[in-house]
């Protein structure tokens, strides 16, 4: 029952009056204005494991880069070997400092050899824009922030490409792969979408011009698709287990603490910036390992509570909270690596009370192949 | 938003319903709706001696943690159980299935202090949340 913090100062994306209408409850976020929730969580949560929702993400950063050496400057700021991308393939990448820190977690979309996507974090879009800037100068690409000028909507859900479909046109929905992105022409306008999620199910997100927007909103809405906030993509990304950036990840986090070696390539022999710090982090090996924790009784591990082994303090969650699907406290933290095998009992500290929790398999949730 | 007129409510979003020296205390419509989905409550064992306004338990809904304020002094005799297995129950029926303990109240003036169903209904118009 906390006040509400003051509202004034905070940008809304171009949805706000849909979310208004929707009678969503909206809360402060990395700056921004936005839906928590409409109805309740738990059915948000529903809604996207067992047919479609839609989240308004235009809070994300997006930014275009442009321009014959565009692919070499993402190159040189991702860790990741974004030169391999082809037009319509996308890539998970972090952006590292010299010294091997997480800048941010990013998409990173082709569009053609010479107009690329990145997406950043809501939190992080200033900052990497600012990044991107600093070191464009010695390439010829240029920069367009596309944030204010475009509406971002997640569509997520077994049953989102078939809403999708109704909506965009089924032919593009089911032209596009896992991870792959393209563009088509959706009433006067020209809508980028790409097959990624946060949610753990498939689905695609959509970009539109911000005229558009609300219109594209609303056609989803019409063909069934449930408006979700906030607070279910939380509690869906947390039972897949991914990252949320300023939470799970911060500039003192290196990749191979998170799971996110995957996203450094480093015998391409391409120089980009943090590659020597992070060579030498990846033979020295993690000290930390982010784990996915599961309660073995009743009570809700959340951020910030201690980790304890054997009474003693060994790490803290940096995630946690009550998984709808599994109806039990999930959390993600971190432990000393010989603590991160699966099967290690260890203690969660829950405002003094001692919750008993498990180390297990990654992630707590996956979508099944077929339904 | 129109509260049951035979209970009285504190500005935490307590009620308490009183049957001879019995209390029976709660969360309101308004706080199970502020919470969202409750999934877990946690409350005191019966023998516990509570004074007003003091922290008697904890409620968790999937957003967040809030504690939970004795409306009224006295002694838990007893504990909602229904709760451990269905906490649900405080957002579907916060005046009913959903209360959470009772007590045999020490000091019954103080009720006078607590407010009406109309002054709450008022306290919560004023988005007081």
């Amino acid at each position: 029952m906390s006040d509400q913090p003051a509202t004034d100062a905070l940008r809304r994306t171009c949805l706000h009056e849909e979310h208004l209408r929707l009678e969503g409850r909206m809360v402060p976020f990395a700056g921004w204005e936005m839906p928590v929730q409409y109805g309740g969580i738990v059915e948000e949560h529903q809604a996207v494991r067992q047919r479609a929702g839609m989240f308004d993400v235009s809070h994300m950063g997006r930014l275009e880069v442009r321009g014959p050496q565009a692919g070499r400057l993402l190159r040189y700021l991702c860790t990741w070997d974004i030169a391999g991308l082809g037009p319509g393939e996308g890539h998970y990448t972090a952006v590292c400092r010299d010294d091997g820190g997480i800048l941010d977690d990013v998409y990173v979309f082709c569009l053609t050899p010479e107009r690329y996507l990145l997406v950043a974090n809501a939190a992080n879009a200033d900052k990497i824009h600012r990044w991107l800037q600093a070191h464009a100068g010695g390439f010829q690409a240029e920069l367009v922030d596309r944030q204010m000028s475009t509406a971002m909507i997640a569509v997520q859900g077994p049953q989102s490409l078939a809403r999708l479909g109704e909506v965009i046109g089924p032919e593009f929905v089911s032209s596009l792969r896992p991870r792959r992105c393209g563009e088509t022409a959706w009433r006067d306008q020209t809508l980028f979408a790409s097959r990624t999620g946060y949610t753990g199910e498939d689905g695609l997100e959509l970009i539109a011009d911000r005229s558009g927007g609300p219109g594209l909103w609303r056609a989803l809405l019409e063909a069934g698709v449930q408006p979700c906030g906030l607070g279910a993509r939380d509690t869906l990304r947390r039972e897949a287990a991914l990252l949320l950036y300023g939470n799970d990840i911060d500039e003192s986090t290196i990749p191979w603490e998170v799971g996110l070696g995957w996203v450094v390539t480093l015998d391409d022999g391409a120089e980009f910036v943090g590659r020597e710090a992070l060579l030498g982090l990846r033979d020295a090996g993690p000290q930390r390992l982010s784990v996915c924790l599961r309660a073995r009784e009743r009570g809700i591990m959340r951020a910030g509570c201690a980790i304890l082994r054997s009474g003693r303090e060994v790490g803290k969650v940096t995630s946690g909270g009550h998984s709808p699907t599994l109806s039990v406290s999930i959390g993600l933290g971190f432990v000393p690596t010989e603590l991160a095998t699966e099967g290690t009992e260890l203690t969660v500290d829950v405002r003094g009370k001692s919750l008993p929790v498990r180390v297990v398999p990654r992630p707590f949730y996956k979508a099944p192949k077929q339904r | 938003m129109s509260s049951p007129p035979e209970l009285k409510y504190t500005e935490d979003h307590e009620w308490v319903r009183v049957v001879d020296d019995v209390g029976t205390v709660g969360i309101t419509e308004f706080a199970q709706d502020q919470l969202g989905d409750i999934v877990f409550v946690e409350l005191p064992a019966p023998g516990a001696q509570l004074t007003q306004r003091e922290k008697f338990g904890e409620i968790e809904s999937v957003k967040a943690v809030s504690e939970l304020f004795s409306a009224v002094s006295g002694e838990v005799v007893e504990a909602n159980a229904a709760l451990a297995d269905k906490p649900e129950l405080v957002n579907e029926s916060p005046y009913d299935e959903g209360w959470m303990i009772r007590l045999r109240l020490s000091s019954p003036g103080e009720l006078d202090s607590l407010m009406t169903a109309e002054q709450y209904d008022e306290y919560t118009a004023q988005g007081t949340g």
